[in-house]
């Protein structure tokens, strides 16, 4: 407690109170708060949007499905929504926000006005998408945008411009995210948190944010391109004028495969501090762990055409693509049995935080294991764009990165509410959510199996049974994530008050040595840190300077 | 003053990254033109051969069938169609063969063409000397025309151990309306508001 604001300068006392407070913000804890309710919204309308699509799923026919460009709209935002509108803000600007500060001994993050346009321009680009959903026919092109699918020939109207914009907005606002977690870490760090002492969480979102800084701008001129493509008679992508709808699928996807490490990285630092924390032990093999990140992120950078291996490509590109994917099961093995060896010997405490993490690695061992069939371009050549991909893509980033995200909200609330979760509740909720996700999505890789095509409404008799099965999970599923929100309502309402480090020894990180809820100022006076002192020893002493 | 110096520093690293961004925004922009290059230099993605391509020096004795196909955008009221539709080549031979187009509209038209040779990868042996799709080509109402291309295959076809085996190349054309308005899907219609529009400015 000694930790309370010290009160240094006078002008940082000031608290601003009420819509000032949030509309204004520069406190990171404000700014992280607000990214974390502005994804539970969006996962709120991106749910709804797919529990629509198993409910027409559910049985073959088309039972609610009137308007089919309204389907292929449901589809689209729901991928949108939940790619950038949840998965991003919750764990870079949600979690990254609070913790990356409090984690290094940081007051604040390194540019607080630019931290408060970062958020501002992510929610107006919330809004521009929802916008594209409804507006004259809605954007029913697949988040993947292809033209000439996206093109004025095929969607005239100004749906997929407010999409566009939507994503130009949002990527903005990312990139400024991301500028600034790098500055924040290179030059903010507190008196001896080397790099190399730096906990895992902020290692994963330095990655990440130079995965955005050199992903984002490759959308941005893309979806420029397609703009004026659509609105200024350019012909980028306009085979007529001698432009290339492929090269569109190469800048996408030069994006687009760096994106899903953007949504996993984050993930990955999350579920590091989970497993530590719950073993007592320091994670094994930091710096494995560290630098298996970045090669994840190098590598990640060269194996965009592995999503274009049915595109018309040459069978010595299809050939690279295939080893260099391969390669990435190097890197995540290191992360995969590194967290493993961590809990080996580890005097394990199953509190939901750490049933999550353990739930993560179970779902993104699966998904890698699918991935590592689809990375075969030969096989590939028959699953793609069938059920076996949904099922793939969804079990290791999507719900993988929902459990990291889950796991990371039941460990730090008490830090950022001052209110503890009820243990139980929450574990309840875990399994609901488990067998709910595990019910809705293994059954798609039997369907895919059998060929179902993705992105269609109907499909014939053969495929009944496993839609159903699906379609029940996703059922079990919904209810895990009304329990989540009846969760946070209760915690926020009525939960036990958190203690400065409710987890105990295995809680090394700086972010357990301020009170909890954490002073809306922190580390006014930098910390310093002790080789040894983080992580690498779980007994090590964590003071602040006096 | 160490506070004002990390200040600086914080800049300086956040001008860094900046650049950084502006020159991935770049590159996107040069990957459009580095991409078609890209593709007339290796051939990639069914490209032919159309850069500074020189009488082919020998003759061999394999024989390719090279067949043609044709394509109309539907936004250019023409009839397009190959002469012939297949012809056996020797590798390094020189061959002449015509497509015709006629105008079916009343009006004179422009067109141009796009060109692809599947499979995609003997599109590195297949050079054109001459061509009617290297310029856009007007026909007058109801006009009809034979079109010419003269090119050959590169006898070193059957050296590459990737496409030695092709025997059969097909060369694809779509004819669409020179320049292109990405809003001219509805060509009867379009053109009506492009007349009404004339008419409006001559009024006024």
């Amino acid at each position: 407690m000694a930790y309370a604001a010290t009160a240094a300068h006078d002008e940082h006392e000031h608290h601003p109170t009420g819509i000032k407070r949030w509309l204004f913000s520069t406190n990171h804890k404000d700014i992280g708060t607000m990214y974390i309710v502005l994804s539970m919204i969006a996962a709120l309308i991106g749910g709804l949007m797919s529990w629509y699509i198993r409910l027409e799923l559910a049985q073959p026919g088309l039972q609610f499905v009137e308007d089919l460009q309204f389907y292929n709209v449901m589809v689209t935002a729901h991928g949108f929504l939940m790619v950038f509108f949840v998965v991003m803000p919750a764990m870079i600007g949600g979690f990254g926000n609070w913790f990356v500060p409090l984690m290094i001994g940081a007051p604040d993050m390194a540019f607080p006005r630019m931290n408060n346009i970062s958020f501002w321009l992510t929610a107006a680009g919330l809004v521009l998408l929802i916008c594209a959903g409804f507006v004259s026919g809605g954007m029913g092109t697949g988040w993947t945008t292809y033209p000439p699918l996206s093109s004025a020939a095929f969607h005239p109207t100004p749906a997929v411009d407010f999409g566009i914009l939507a994503l130009h907005v949002a990527g903005a606002g990312s990139i400024l995210g991301a500028i600034n977690f790098i500055v924040t870490i290179f030059n903010m760090r507190a008196p001896g948190m080397t790099l190399h002492r730096m906990p895992l969480f902020v290692w994963s979102i330095l990655v990440t944010a130079f995965l955005l800084l050199l992903a984002l701008p490759v959308l941005a001129g893309a979806l420029t391109m397609l703009l004026t493509d659509r609105n200024f008679g350019t012909h980028f992508y306009e085979v007529a004028g001698g432009g290339d709808p492929v090269l569109w699928q190469h800048l996408f996807w030069f994006f687009g495969h760096p994106e899903v490490y953007i949504i996993i990285l984050p993930a990955f630092g999350i579920v590091s501090q989970l497993v530590s924390t719950f073993s007592k032990k320091p994670i094994f093999g930091y710096l494995g762990m560290a630098y298996a990140m970045i090669a994840i992120g190098f590598v990640g950078f060269i194996v965009w055409a592995h999503h274009m291996y049915t595109s018309g490509i040459g069978v010595n590109a299809r050939a690279y693509f295939t080893v260099a994917t391969l390669i990435i099961a190097v890197p995540t093995g290191i992360k995969i049995f590194s967290w493993l060896a961590t809990m080996w010997g580890g005097s394990i405490e199953f509190k939901a935080p750490m049933l999550y993490a353990i739930g993560f690695i179970w779902l993104f061992v699966l998904g890698g294991v699918t991935g590592v069939a689809l990375a075969n371009a030969g096989i590939d050549s028959s699953f793609h764009d069938t059920y076996y991909v949904v099922a793939h893509f969804h079990y290791v980033m999507a719900i993988a990165a929902i459990f990291a995200m889950f796991g990371g909200y039941y460990y730090w609330i008490g830090k950022m509410s001052g209110r503890q979760y009820s243990e139980p509740l929450a574990k309840v909720q875990f399994w609901v959510f488990f067998v709910g996700v595990n019910v809705l999505f293994f059954p798609q890789h039997f369907l895919g199996l059998a060929g179902m095509p993705r992105r269609i409404p109907d499909y014939p008799d053969v495929y009944a049974g496993w839609n159903m099965v699906s379609s029940i999970g996703a059922l079990i599923t919904m209810i895990g994530t009304l329990m989540f929100f009846y969760i946070v309502l209760s915690t926020l309402r009525s939960g036990s008050s958190a203690a400065a480090n409710p987890w105990g020894e295995g809680a090394t990180t700086l972010e357990w040595s301020v009170p909890s809820p954490a002073p809306f100022h922190t580390h006014e006076e930098m910390p310093v840190i002790n080789a040894g002192s983080v992580h690498h020893a779980p007994h090590g002493q964590m003071k602040p300077a006096e | 003053m160490t506070a004002h110096r990390e200040k600086g520093r914080a800049r300086l690293t956040a001008t860094v990254l900046f650049s950084v961004v502006a020159g991935m925004v770049g590159l996107t922009f040069a990957s459009a033109p580095l991409y078609r290059l890209y593709c007339q230099v290796t051939g990639f993605a069914g490209t032919p051969n159309t850069i500074n391509v020189t009488a082919p020096d020998s003759v061999s004795a394999d024989v390719v069938d090279v067949r043609f196909d044709a394509n109309v955008n539907s936004a250019l009221p023409w009839r397009f169609k190959p002469v012939q539709h297949q012809v056996d080549v020797r590798l390094g031979e020189e061959v002449l063969a015509f497509f015709t187009a006629e105008n079916l509209s009343d009006q004179p038209v422009t067109g141009t063409a796009t060109f692809n040779v599947t499979p995609f990868k003997a599109a590195p042996y297949f050079n054109k000397i001459e061509c009617f799709c290297f310029t856009e080509q007007t026909l007058e109402p109801g006009q009809v025309v034979e079109m010419p291309v003269v090119f050959y295959v590169d006898p070193a076809l059957v050296e590459d151990p990737d496409a030695q085996e092709v025997r059969k190349i097909t060369l694809s054309y779509t004819f669409f309306p020179a320049e292109a308005d990405p809003h001219d899907d509805k060509p009867d219609e379009d053109a009506d508001r492009v007349v009404r529009a004339k008419d409006g400015a001559e009024n006024g």
